[in-house]
């Protein structure tokens, strides 16, 4: 399903690999967590496959392709076959949520016939069933999430990744949307998941790939997460501010638990576009 | 593909960009009147040439007794001089090359002249022994008209000989600086029109930039992407296009037509059926700039 072997990344303005010698493989309808301190490499992980990367060097397949060898030109219809969720939701603001879902199949050149047939169906999937013409502003966190889901599953992808979906999110909320992806998975979806809640990973018990610095260090069937107080104070803001709703799981560690902090590396930014949200909506004249 | 989503998109790109489209529009406009204009002006040029070059004759004037110029010396040019002019005209090396000639008169050049000038003061100045007995020439080339000047130019009796094209020329080239400034500053607005367009098109990709960025997430084709701002920039400078359009139709019809035409009324203006060979030229030139800057803004906005 997925299999990268020896892949490396390197950014033109980074000193240090962002991915160095990955090797790993995904079976069909597994469920991987990705986790590791920011800068670790997740989310170069999720952009190679996604291909908005090329990888410097190793090999990548998905799905049966070569994404070495997959063209500009070929890139697009590849992704069909990915639905990816994102921290920020990135939903269109003045849409409905029926509009946001159906969006993502409309832009495809699907007819209005399947659109009316397949967006209530997935709203209904994600348990938004009832809230279709609403604005996403008028939306909680969790179902404006769930709305995202929703869209990156309507055109029924063999892969979703997901890149902190609950980053967002209170504990109670998170647990709702892992509930959701647990079902699309179920439903026969190979899950990867980019995370830093500790508390998730360890509850669903799937099968855990820690990074660390670029390296995979961990690879586990059914694992569990440890973060560092040296992760949440330096490296993570997001998780810096549920600390005090969640306690932390202290256990002895197997490997260095203080990785070499380093400001210059491709952080999970790189697939950020939040910059473009601070401009508001409004019509740049 | 779903052709409404596209024309859809187009529509509100062209919406919600309403004060870049109108500079788009005026921009074109005023390029392409430029470029349609330096092309109706090479056509009066042409058609200028065509009618005034068939007509353009070789004069060989001949000696009167008040001139000096030429091999005169203030004597009337004698008949045996005049019979030597017309020999050499008639000469197997001249003959190939002049299609007519004809000798005019004293009389015949007063009465040319009187019709010419009517109700001027300058006929009641001239005497028909004032003005030259002449040779009027027609070539078959009239661009060969060298050949005359070297033939019987020197010849006893002549005064001088003179290619009327020569008095065409200056009018020719006034012209064809006039059309060659106007390439220059359409030249020079066609260049603004395309970056301003393209501005237009990346100002209008940065307002649907969530939408464009979920688009390449869900593998929407590049081509589905790109053709609304490519069909945006179209749209605008087509409106722009079509209004140069209808500029030139009014500067043939009210400017040459109307006022040239009724100030200058022996000369031949090109007319509205001339012209309209210049409107495809614009709306195409229009459409292709619009197209091509904005593909290439839009392309590089879209890079995998």
């Amino acid at each position: 399903m997925i299999r990268f072997d020896g892949v490396s990344k390197q950014y033109r303005s980074g000193n240090r690999p962002a991915l160095h010698d990955a090797t790993l493989q995904v079976k069909p309808g597994e469920f991987v967590f990705l986790v590791g301190a920011s800068g670790s490499g997740k989310s170069s992980f999720l952009r190679l496959i996604l291909r908005e990367e090329r990888a410097s060097s190793g090999q990548i397949h998905v799905l049966g392709q070569d994404l070495g060898r997959l063209s500009n030109r070929k890139v697009p219809h590849y992704r069909r076959n990915l639905g990816v969720v994102f921290q920020d939701f990135r939903l269109l603001p003045t849409k409905t949520v029926f509009d946001n879902v159906a969006f993502a199949l409309r832009v495809l050149g699907k007819s209005e016939a399947f659109i009316h047939d397949a967006v209530p169906e997935v709203l209904g999937l994600v348990g938004l069933g009832n809230k279709e013409n609403r604005l996403p502003h008028e939306l909680s966190g969790g179902e404006q999430q769930r709305v995202a889901i929703a869209r990156a599953v309507v055109n029924k992808p063999a892969i979703l990744l997901a890149d902190e979906p609950t980053g967002n999110l209170d504990p109670t909320t998170s647990n709702g949307i892992m509930d959701v992806l647990r079902n699309i998975n179920a439903a026969g979806t190979t899950v990867l998941m980019a995370t830093h809640d500790t508390a998730i990973v360890n509850r669903m018990q799937k099968r855990v790939v820690e990074l660390s610095e670029g390296r995979i260090i961990r690879d586990e069937a059914s694992g569990s997460y440890v973060t560092t107080a040296h992760d949440i104070i330096v490296l993570d803001e997001s998780t810096l501010q549920r600390a005090d709703s969640q306690p932390i799981a202290l256990e002895p560690l197997d490997f260095d638990p203080i990785p070499a902090f380093d400001p210059m590396s491709p952080t999970s930014e790189a697939l950020d576009l939040s910059y473009l949200d601070r401009m508001r909506d409004e019509d740049p004249l | 593909m779903s052709l409404n989503f596209v024309l859809i998109e187009a529509w509100n790109g062209l919406r919600r960009n309403v004060s870049m489209v109108v500079s788009v529009v005026l921009v074109t406009l005023v390029s392409l009147t430029f470029v349609g204009s330096a092309v109706l002006l090479q056509l009066q040029v042409q058609s200028m040439k065509s009618f005034w070059y068939d007509k353009a004759q070789v004069a060989v004037y001949l000696c009167t007794e008040y001139s000096a110029l030429g091999q005169c010396d203030q004597a009337e040019a004698s008949a045996e001089q005049i019979a030597a002019v017309e020999a050499q005209l008639n000469s197997a090396t001249l003959t190939p090359y002049i299609d007519k000639f004809y000798f005019e008169t004293h009389d015949d050049a007063y009465a040319n002249f009187v019709e010419q000038f009517k109700g001027s003061g300058v006929v009641d100045l001239v005497t028909p022994d004032l003005l030259p007995q002449t040779f009027w020439v027609n070539l078959k080339d009239p661009t060969q008209s060298a050949i005359i000047f070297e033939a019987v130019g020197g010849m006893s009796g002549v005064e001088s000989v003179v290619d009327q094209r020569s008095y065409l020329e200056g009018i020719f080239s006034m012209l064809n600086a006039a059309s060659l400034t106007a390439v220059g500053i359409a030249a020079l607005m066609l260049v603004a029109a395309a970056l301003l367009i393209a501005t237009t098109i990346r100002l209008s990709a940065f307002s649907r930039r969530r939408e464009l960025a979920i688009m390449r997430l869900v593998g929407a084709s590049n081509w589905f992407i790109q053709t609304p701002f490519i069909l945006e920039g179209v749209v605008a400078a087509t409106v722009g296009s079509l209004l140069a359009c209808g500029a030139i139709a009014g500067i043939v019809v009210f400017f040459v037509g109307g006022f040239l035409q009724s100030s200058l009324p022996t000369t031949s203006f090109i007319q509205l059926s001339d012209s309209l060979i210049v409107f495809p030229v614009l709306l195409g030139l229009g459409a292709l700039l619009a197209a091509t800057s904005a593909y290439v803004a839009i392309s590089r906005y879209l890079r995998v």
